[in-house]
């Protein structure tokens, strides 16, 4: 009987909540790690008990934390993210120049093929990776090293290194997201990267197709087109179908094309999903109606789904790693918010329950899909 | 033998219940309690200073004999009750507010 694991960081501690295939019943484990952020937790693709996660505050800082049981038990495992060489500067928020300083995890990426390994997308924005389960980790230079990191500048929520996507049919490849520089690709296994930011149109910069400095939110993709990604950005929702090299816009009918998350069905790769939000001001859902839309056409024609979640009185946001897809035959689609309720739906959407309703608000959502 | 007292979080951290005692050689100084602190409890490397700098955290503060140590050298001596281990030594979240 398949099971899946979901992962749920909050403001106040870490959650683990798990069910049978049919997705009815929860068991749910925490707070781990009471009184402390949890940016991400995230499990190994080779070792579902291996998991790693984030823990942060702002009065001691960042702490790294390794399960070996699938969260049962925690050990703390090297906390020290040194930037690579000279740390050069970034702009700060007036246009001046500013020293990159380590602030937090935010993401957490383990290897498809190695527990010990996992990158770290970190603020400021930089790229760290352990190859030792944990127990040191080292800056992949090259990518604040391109030659644009002294124009990347933070946005409101700071400057992270939020998503990352890993190639599963190439080794060398991989996309990160940095809010607010943009989408950078790396073809040799991180040592040099380009930014992929072009077809973006952000009104907020001066020059709107700029290289870099757009707010993307997330990107996501099927592992079985990786030249195939979705984005949702500061206002529009993007593909490329070429890896990169050019996006196109496939917001179509949304209420508002602005949200955080954005994710991919696991058998359909032209089944997406966002959760639009209100902005720039307000961060809720539209009209006060929590509605995921779907889209069976990789964009452009989306349908609201709404069956079991609120559609009235309901102002929450839904933060940008805070969704998640399992991959059982029928997928499972799993999103967490603010206002501290995670819901789910084991039938693609179609309809939703929510797994627990009172938790702290919500930072991001992962789920394992356990054989 | 110098007494040190975690705040909770930190104490939670190192796996402890209550007060630490630290043998500390040479001059006791805010550096040196906190390198035994940390070489006996390495999880609390980076949470009460800064993994580089070596400064204190901007919301930990150190208290002790009622006096706000906090602004001092770290390599000015602490008084003699924390060196006697009389008083402890305090490592404190600063206050949220609101």
């Amino acid at each position: 009987m398949s099971k899946v694991r979901v992962l749920v960081g909050t403001r106040k501690g870490a959650f683990i909540l798990e069910s049978d295939g049919k997705r009815q019943k929860w068991d749910v484990s925490g707070p781990h790690f009471a009184g402390w952020e949890l940016y991400h937790v995230k499990g190994s693709p080779v070792d579902p008990n291996r998991l790693y996660a984030s823990q942060s505050s702002s009065w001691f800082g960042q702490l790294m934390q390794r399960s070996n049981d699938g969260g049962k038990t925690w050990e703390p495992v090297d906390n020290k993210f040194v930037y690579d060489g000279v740390t050069g500067t970034h702009q700060w928020y007036d246009g001046k120049p500013h020293p990159w300083e380590f602030k937090r995890v935010w993401h957490l990426e383990p290897s498809l093929t190695d527990p010990d390994t996992v990158y770290a997308g970190v603020e400021d924005a930089a790229l760290f990776r352990t190859t030792d389960g944990g127990k040191s980790w080292n800056e992949l230079a090259g990518l604040r090293g391109h030659g644009s990191g002294s124009r990347w500048q933070p946005g409101a929520g700071g400057m992270g290194l939020h998503t990352m996507l890993l190639d599963p049919t190439d080794p060398g490849r991989m996309y990160v997201a940095i809010s607010a520089a943009g989408t950078f690709r790396t073809d040799d296994g991180g040592a040099t990267w380009k930014p992929i930011n072009k077809g973006l149109h952000s009104q907020f910069l001066p020059e709107p197709t700029a290289e870099v400095g757009h707010c993307v939110h997330r990107i996501a993709m099927h592992k079985s087109r990786p030249n195939v990604l979705f984005m949702q950005k500061h206002w529009d929702v993007m593909r490329t179908d070429d890896a990169g090299e050019q996006w196109r816009e496939v917001s179509g009918n949304l209420p508002t094309d602005f949200g955080f998350v954005i994710d991919v069905h696991a058998h359909e790769p032209e089944t997406i999903y966002v959760v639009p939000i209100k902005s720039d001001s307000e961060h809720f859902p539209p009209e006060g109606k929590l509605r995921v839309f779907r889209s069976k056409t990789g964009g452009d024609e989306w349908e609201p789904l709404t069956k079991g979640l609120p559609q009235s009185d309901c102002y929450v946001d839904v933060l940008r790693e805070a969704m998640a897809i399992d991959s059982l035959d029928s997928c499972g689609v799993y999103f967490g918010t603010t206002g501290g309720q995670v819901y789910a739906s084991a039938d693609a959407g179609d309809s939703w329950m929510p797994i627990v309703r009172d938790l702290p608000a919500v930072l991001s959502v992962e789920v394992q899909t356990l054989a | 033998m110098i007494r040190v007292v975690l705040p909770a979080h930190l104490r939670t951290l190192a796996r402890v219940s209550s007060e630490v005692q630290l043998e500390v050689a040479g001059p006791v100084t805010q550096r040196s309690v906190l390198d035994a602190l940390e070489t006996r409890y390495p999880m609390l490397q980076g949470t009460i200073r800064d993994h580089v700098t070596r400064e204190r955290r901007a919301f930990v503060r150190f208290f002790a004999c009622q006096e706000d140590l906090s602004h001092e050298s770290p390599d000015t001596p602490l008084p003699d009750a924390v060196a006697s281990g009389t008083e402890p030594f305090l490592v404190v979240g600063a206050i949220a507010g609101g």
